[in-house]
């Protein structure tokens, strides 16, 4: 059934700012498959507010997604918060009389997300040397906030992981050889589990909203979140793809491992080994790789047919000449 | 069959065709069409890279099993044999020849990615 989100926004502005608010703004920002983010604002009760309304288009189903539902996300956007995470604050969490479909609402923080932004516009030069130790304080945040519970979260260790994806390597019947060596030798070096912590499971360049001056503003899109090895969240946004044609800065494109683990000691968090950290960036990479070839397959197998799922494909490459670098210089 | 106009040629026709229509075009419908002209740059680099580069993969692949083969059946060969546990990083010449054939696949597919190793861009 078609959501008339604009109704639905007015209808919202006047449950949270009181009768006789109006929306002042609405606007439909971006949006994948199956999520939508909208800006709206309103002139309510308590001034204006500017806000966010993230909501799912298509229905969601917990047996076979790997994301959680918005409204967990939103608990955890919550539960972290209150633990001193930089996260935006949920306004409102919409049910059913909302007329929304499943969504929640945000405070709109304001910044740049955009990961060539972050690691090359001058804008960002006089903050950006203090970006990765800040994202390491923003990880202790998160990890140290204990898992709310009730929200069912996956949990994933490093061989889990290999496994998954392997069988996922499998079923598309591809044959790259530095894949495999990948897989090898990940398995061969997968570190004892540690006891378990909530992630964001998506913590990298692109996802997290940067101030020019401030830095670090928020954490955004938590529906990858889930439980495991903290090294995990720290190897996603060291993983060359998302450092966005800075390879020579191995955190996000703008800053060193020193300071990423620096800034998470000193929030905090408890000391993590460089190596871990490489095993889940060069994991990084390999998922990344194999999420290219399953988004090609979506085309192939006529799911999607848009021109940009085989150009992903070709993405695959990209990953190998990272991993085989990475396999070179070893963990 | 005929020298002109070239395969090439016709792709980095419509190529840049493409390009001429895109800034009349809806931001997702622009934002897509940039996606095929990469494509069919890809495609361009292709045909002109792609003969040179995959003789090189069946020269080093042939190298590393010992024997000769085509490219499909050199690669399933090489796959199982990581697979299997036969070849590892310690194989003598088996990591220099995979950073070769990484390193051609790339310029063929995304020139622009700066990979793990590379400084900035100049």
């Amino acid at each position: 059934m078609a959501v008339d989100v604009r109704a639905g926004l007015e209808k919202l502005a006047v449950r949270l700012g009181g009768q006789g608010a109006a929306l002042t703004e609405a606007q439909r920002l971006s949006g994948g498959a199956s999520m939508e983010t909208w800006a709206f604002g309103f002139d309510g009760a308590g001034g204006p507010e500017r806000l966010i309304l993230r909501r799912r288009s298509v229905p969601f189903d917990p047996e076979s997604a790997r994301s959680v539902s918005l409204a967990t996300e939103a608990a955890l956007i919550r539960a972290t918060e209150a633990h001193g995470a930089r996260v935006p604050h949920v306004r409102h969490v919409c049910g059913e009389a909302d007329g929304l479909g499943e969504a929640y609402v945000m405070v709109r923080v304001d910044g740049e997300t955009l990961g060539r932004k972050i690691t090359s516009d001058p804008r960002f030069d006089a903050v950006r040397p203090a970006l990765a130790r800040q994202c390491g304080e923003a990880l202790a945040g998160i990890h140290k906030t204990p898992p709310p519970p009730g929200l069912g979260l996956k949990a994933i260790d490093g061989k889990g992981e290999l496994d998954r994806y392997e069988e996922v390597y499998r079923a598309t019947g591809a044959q790259r050889p530095i894949l495999e060596l990948a897989f090898q030798y990940l398995r061969r070096h997968t570190p004892e589990p540690v006891e378990p912590v909530l992630l964001h499971g998506d913590f990298r360049n692109g996802n997290i909203m940067f101030d020019p001056e401030a830095g670090v503003a928020a954490v955004l899109d938590w529906e990858l979140a889930h439980i495991g090895d903290p090294a995990e969240d720290m190897g996603w946004i060291c993983t060359n793809s998302w450092r966005f044609g800075r390879p020579d800065r191995p955190v996000g494109g703008f800053g060193d491992y020193a300071d990423l683990l620096a800034g998470y000691a000193a929030a905090g968090g408890r000391a993590i080994d460089l190596r871990r950290v490489r095993f889940w960036q060069m994991l990084g990479s390999l998922r990344w790789g194999i999420m290219c070839l399953t988004m090609y397959l979506s085309w192939r197998d006529g799911a999607e047919k848009s021109v940009e799922r085989p150009m992903i494909g070709r993405r695959v490459s990209e990953t190998e000449a990272d991993l085989v670098v990475l396999l070179e210089e070893g963990l | 069959m005929i020298t002109h106009p070239t395969t090439e040629e016709l792709v980095e026709s419509v190529r840049l065709w493409i390009d001429q229509i895109r800034p009349g075009l809806d931001p997702r419908n622009a934002f897509l069409a940039r996606v095929a002209a990469n494509a069919l740059a890809a495609v361009g680099r292709e045909l002109s890279e792609g003969p040179a580069a995959e003789a090189e993969a069946v020269r080093l692949m042939a190298g590393l099993l010992g024997h000769e083969g085509t490219f499909e059946a050199l690669n399933a060969e090489l796959c199982a044999a990581i697979r299997g546990g036969d070849m590892t990083v310690e194989t003598a010449g088996l990591l220099p020849a995979l950073h070769v054939m990484a390193k051609h696949q790339l310029a063929i597919d995304q020139p622009s990615y700066r990979p793990e190793g590379a400084g900035p861009r100049p």
